[in-house]
C-alpha cells in the first residue's frame, strides 16, 4: 500500500478491531488523521508522508472501513458516540500521556467535531484542523436559524446547500446504495474522481472501496437525521480549530461556516481554490498549514510576533509568492499586499538594494519569510538559475507575478532596433521566461497556482507615441490569454493586469526615442509630474492583482481610464484609433 | 552681523525654543497617559488642558490626535477629517499628536509619533525619518528651490517604500512658516486655526506673492523659490499601509553666507532626535 514504512497495530474496542498505522518519530507531537466517506486511511497517504518527518503521524481506518472490522449489526453501530469511543481507544494506545492534534476530512471532520465538542475528550485534543466536514450539531443550528428567519438570502443559502446534499438523501434509501457501490458505481468511482474531482490517478482509491462505501452509508443513516433534528446546544469546541475550506467543494457550501466563530472562538480560517478531495489534490498546502497550526498550539506561544491581518490572509497564509520588478512601483506594492496576507515573498529586482528593502518591509507587515533576489528578467540564464535556486531553497511558487517592465516612448521611425530589443527583452521575454520556468514547476507539481502578468492599458489602446511599448504589452496580454487556456485544466489560473496611468517611477526611467539626453530628461520629468497629478497609487493596482488571483480573473483593467479604454476597444474601436493619433502633452 | 542683532536673534530663538520644548513636553506627558480606550477627542483635550495650565492662551492650530490608520490619513477626502474623532486607542495602535501652541507670543508647531505598546512598523518609519531630517537641512543649506527639495523628499520616501502623506495636508505642504504672534486678551480660532496666526500667514502670503515666495512649502509652482529666511515648521509625514509617522519641528533659515548658520534646526534635543541617537 502507499503508506510505506508505516507501523501497523490493532486496537480492539466496542466489538470491532481498528487498523491503526503510525509514521514518524513517536517522541514528536502526535497528529491523528481521520478519513472521510467513501475512503479509508489511505486517502491521507500524500499528506501523512509529508508530515512524517516532523511529527508522529497516526492514521486509522474508521470502523467498517479499510482493514478495520465492521460492527454487527451495522444499524446503530456507527453512531457518533461509538465513533468517539473508537477515537479515545486509538488515542489511549498511541499517545496515552499527551494530547493529540486532530485532523479530519469529510466524515472524518464531522466525527472530529463531535470529538472536540464533547466533555469526555477534554484535555486529549491539542488542536483540530477541519476540512470539508461541518459539525452535524452546528449544521442543525444553521438550518434552524435559516428556517426560523427566512430572509431571501438565507432561503437561498438553504436551497443551495439542500441541492449540494443530494447524495445524502440517496444514501438514506435502503439497500440501493449498497448495491450501486458493490456494482457499477464502485467500478466507475476512480474514473469519476479523476474526471470530476481532478484527483490524480494512482493507488487511490483502494480496492476496499465498495465495502467502505457500503458500510459507510450507515454513518449517514445513524447520525444525520437524529442530529439535524435535535442538534446539541453545547457543541462548543474545547480545542483551537483551524478550518480549511475548499472553495470548489461540490458537496458543501462555504456559507455553512458563516457563524462558526460562535462555536469555536479564535477560529483560524483558510481557503483553497480546490475541489472536495484536497488531501489528494493539495497535499503540500495542507501539510504546511497543519504543520504551522500544530507548532502554534504545541508551544503555546505564537510562532512569530507579526501575524498577517490582511483581508486575504485565509487564502495566502504561508503561500510562496514571487514578484519581479519588486523594487519599486506596482511590483513593490504587490509584494507588500501579499505580505500583508501572510504570504512568503520573493522580491526579484535588478536593483539589489531596493529588492532587499522590499523583502525587509514585507517581513515587518506579515510575511513569515521574505527574500530578495537580484536578477534581470531579460537574462535567460540568470532566470534559469533563479528558478533552480527558488525550487531548491524556497519551494514551488504558488503565485507568480511577472511585473517587471520598462517604458519606451517615441515615434516608430525614431525607435532603433536596439530600443526595440531592449523593451521586448524586458517586457515580453521577461514574462516568457517567468511563465516558462516557474509555470513549468507549478504545472509539474500539479497542485494548482496562479500566474499574474502585468500588461498595460496600452495593450489595447493604440498610440502613436508608444509603438514599441504597446506592442510588447499587447503580446503579454495575448500570451496570458493563451497560457490561461492551456493551464486551465491543471487548476492554474493566469491573469493579465492592465493598470493604466499609475504614479510610479516608470516615467522617470522611461526611454524617449529620437530626442537628445537633455530633452529626454525634461520629458521624463514632465511625464513624472503628469502621472503625479493623476496620482493613482500603485497600492490600488496591487489590491487589484491580489483580487484577480482570488477571483481568477482573466483580464483586469484597473484605473478608470484603463477600464474605459477596454470598453471602447470592444464597442467603439474607431474612437480609440482617433485617440491614438493624438500627441501626448509632453 | 552685529552683536546686537545676534543677541536679539538669539533671544527670539530662545523664546521659540522654549515653547517648542514645552509642546514636546506636553506630547510626552500626554502620550504617557494614553491607555486603551482613550479617544482621539480625549487625547486632544488632554493636550489642550495641559498647555492651558502652563499659560498657553492662543494657538497656531488646536491640538490634533490621530489613532490607528488615521495616522496615515487613510481615505481622507476633506480637511474636516483631520479633526479628532471618537476612535478609541487599542494596544499596538500607532498614534500621532500634533499641536501648535502660542506661548508669550512665540509659536511652536510640533508632531509626536508613538504607539501604544510595540509597533515594529511604526518604529521602522520613525527610524527612517532621520534620513529626511538630514536631507531637508542639507538641501536648504544648498539653497535649492523648495519645490525641488519637496520632490527629493518625495523620491526618498518612494525609495524607502513609503507613501507621502503630508500631501494630504492643506496645499500638500511639507512645511509652513511660523512667526511671532501678538498676544491679545481674546484669541478666537477659525476651523481650528488661531486667527492671529492666520493673519500672520495671510500677510506673509501677500508679501511673498509680491516678492515671489510663499509661506507654504508645497509641491506647486508657488514654492519654486530658494528658502526664505524665517522660521519654518517642517513636517515630513510617512505612510505605510495604514501606519503613519511624522515629526514636526522648527527649521531656522537665515540669510547668512555661512552654510552652517544659513539654516539649522532650532533644537536638537527633541524626543525623536534623542531616539535616533539612542538607537546608534
Amino acid at each position: 500500500m502507499s503508506l510505506e514504512g508505516a507501523r501497523e497495530r490493532w486496537v480492539r474496542t466496542g466489538g470491532v478491531e481498528l487498523c491503526v498505522a503510525e509514521l514518524g518519530d513517536e517522541t514528536q507531537p502526535t497528529v491523528v488523521l481521520v478519513h472521510g466517506y467513501p475512503d479509508s486511511k489511505e486517502v491521507w497517504s500524500e499528506v501523512a508522508t509529508r508530515l512524517a518527518d516532523r511529527f508522529h503521524v497516526v492514521l486509522y481506518d474508521v470502523r467498517g472501513h479499510g482493514s478495520s472490522t465492521a460492527p454487527q449489526p451495522l444499524r446503530g453501530g456507527f453512531t457518533l458516540e461509538k465513533l468517539t469511543d473508537d477515537f479515545l481507544a486509538v488515542v489511549d494506545a498511541v499517545s496515552p500521556d499527551k494530547p493529540v492534534h486532530l485532523v479530519g476530512h469529510d466524515w472524518g471532520s464531522v466525527q472530529s467535531w463531535e470529538f472536540v465538542t464533547v466533555r469526555r475528550t477534554e484535555g486529549r485534543i491539542a488542536s483540530f484542523t477541519s476540512m470539508s466536514g461541518p459539525s452535524l450539531d452546528h449544521f442543525g443550528h444553521w438550518i434552524k436559524q435559516r428556517v426560523k428567519r427566512p430572509t431571501p438570502r438565507k432561503v437561498g443559502q438553504l436551497l443551495g446547500q439542500g441541492a449540494k446534499s443530494w447524495y445524502v438523501y440517496l444514501l438514506h434509501t435502503p439497500v440501493l446504495p449498497e448495491l450501486a457501490w458493490r456494482g457499477p458505481l464502485g467500478k466507475q468511482w476512480p474514473k469519476i474522481l479523476q474526471r470530476v474531482e481532478k484527483v490524480p490517478s494512482g493507488d487511490y482509491p483502494t480496492p476496499s472501496l465498495p465495502t467502505d462505501a457500503a458500510h459507510g452509508a450507515w454513518l449517514y443513516r445513524d447520525n444525520v437525521r437524529a442530529r439535524l433534528n435535535r442538534p446539541r446546544d453545547d457543541a462548543y469546541a474545547h480545542a483551537p480549530v483551524q478550518l480549511v475550506t475548499p472553495l470548489g467543494d461540490a458537496f458543501l457550501s462555504e456559507r455553512l461556516y458563516d457563524e462558526l466563530e460562535q462555536w469555536a472562538p479564535q477560529l483560524v480560517r483558510r481557503t483553497l481554490p480546490a475541489k472536495h478531495w484536497i488531501p489528494r489534490t493539495r497535499p503540500d498546502q495542507l501539510a504546511a498549514w497543519i504543520t504551522e497550526f500544530v507548532h502554534a498550539n504545541e508551544d503555546g506561544v505564537p510562532v512569530r510576533d507579526t501575524v498577517a491581518t490582511g483581508k486575504y490572509a485565509d487564502r495566502f497564509g504561508g503561500q510562496l509568492v514571487l514578484v519581479t520588478g519588486a523594487g519599486s512601483g506596482i511590483g513593490r506594492a504587490t509584494a507588500f499586499a501579499f505580505a500583508e496576507a501572510g504570504a512568503r515573498v520573493i522580491a526579484v529586482d535588478r536593483d539589489s538594494e531596493s529588492a532587499a528593502r522590499t523583502a525587509e518591509m514585507s517581513r515587518l507587515i506579515g510575511s513569515p519569510e521574505a527574500w530578495a533576489e537580484t536578477v534581470d528578467v531579460s537574462d535567460e540564464q540568470a532566470m534559469e538559475k533563479l528558478a533552480e535556486k527558488v525550487a531548491t531553497e524556497y519551494g514551488v511558487v504558488d503565485v507568480l507575478v511577472n511585473n517587471a517592465g520598462i517604458g519606451l516612448s517615441g515615434s516608430f521611425f525614431d525607435t532603433t532596433a536596439a530600443d526595440w530589443k531592449k523593451v521586448l527583452d524586458v517586457n515580453l521575454w521577461g514574462v516568457i521566461h517567468g511563465c516558462r520556468l516557474f509555470g513549468k514547476q507549478m504545472a509539474e507539481r500539479g497542485q494548482g497556482g496562479h500566474i499574474v502578468n502585468t500588461a498595460s492599458a496600452a495593450a489595447y489602446q493604440p498610440s502613436k507615441a508608444l509603438p514599441a511599448y504597446s506592442t510588447s504589452k499587447a503580446a503579454v496580454l495575448m500570451l496570458s490569454e493563451c497560457l490561461r487556456a492551456e493551464l486551465a485544466g491543471q487548476g492554474i489560473g493566469v491573469s493579465a493586469i492592465c493598470p493604466g496611468f499609475v504614479n510610479t517611477n516608470i516615467t522617470s526611467t522611461a526611454r524617449f526615442a529620437g530626442v537628445d539626453a537633455l530633452e529626454e530628461k525634461r520629458r521624463q520629468k514632465k511625464s513624472a509630474r503628469l502621472y503625479g497629478l493623476r496620482n493613482y497609487p500603485p497600492e490600488k493596482v496591487a489590491d487589484a492583482i491580489v483580487r484577480a488571483v482570488v477571483r481568477n480573473q482573466a483580464v483586469v483593467p484597473v484605473t478608470p481610464e484603463a477600464r474605459g479604454a477596454h470598453l471602447m476597444s470592444r464597442f467603439t474601436p474607431k474612437a480609440l484609433r482617433a485617440i491614438a493619433r493624438m500627441e501626448p502633452p509632453l | 552681523m552685529t552683536t546686537a542683532v545676534t543677541d536679539e536673534l538669539s533671544a527670539e530663538l530662545r523664546g521659540f525654543r522654549e515653547v517648542q520644548r514645552l509642546a514636546y513636553a506636553c506630547a510626552e506627558a500626554v502620550a504617557a497617559q494614553l491607555k486603551p480606550g482613550v479617544t482621539e477627542r480625549e487625547a486632544a483635550r488632554m493636550q489642550r488642558e495641559w498647555l492651558r495650565e502652563r499659560g498657553v492662551r492662543d494657538w497656531f492650530h488646536l491640538p490634533f490626535a490621530w489613532f490607528g490608520d488615521r495616522t496615515a490619513f487613510v481615505n481622507f477626502r476633506i480637511p474636516l477629517q483631520f479633526f479628532p474623532t471618537n476612535r478609541r486607542l487599542e494596544p499596538g495602535m500607532p498614534f500621532i499628536l500634533d499641536m501648535a501652541p502660542v506661548h508669550k507670543g512665540f509659536t511652536a508647531d510640533i508632531g509626536y509619533s508613538g504607539s501604544l505598546g510595540l509597533n515594529p512598523v511604526q518604529d521602522k518609519l520613525l527610524a527612517d525619518l532621520e534620513a529626511h531630517r538630514e536631507l531637508i537641512l542639507r538641501e536648504v543649506r544648498e539653497r535649492r528651490p523648495l519645490r525641488e527639495i519637496y520632490e527629493d523628499v518625495d523620491r526618498l520616501m518612494v525609495r524607502q517604500g513609503y507613501a507621502n502623506r503630508h500631501r494630504a495636508y492643506p496645499f500638500g505642504v511639507i512645511a509652513h512658516k511660523v512667526d511671532r504672534v501678538k498676544e491679545r486678551p481674546w484669541s478666537p480660532h477659525l476651523f481650528g486655526f488661531g486667527t492671529q496666526s492666520l493673519k500672520g500667514l495671510a500677510s506673509d502670503a501677500i508679501h511673498g506673492h509680491r516678492d515671489g515666495w510663499s509661506p507654504l512649502w508645497s509641491p506647486y509652482r508657488f514654492s519654486d523659490h530658494p528658502p526664505q529666511p524665517g522660521l519654518w515648521a517642517v513636517e515630513p509625514h510617512l505612510g505605510f499601509r495604514g501606519t503613519g509617522a511624522k515629526f514636526e519641528e522648527i527649521l531656522v533659515v537665515t540669510d547668512s553666507k555661512d552654510p552652517e548658520a544659513s539654516a539649522f534646526w532650532l533644537d536638537d534635543d527633541l524626543p525623536h532626535v534623542r531616539r535616533w541617537a539612542e538607537d546608534k
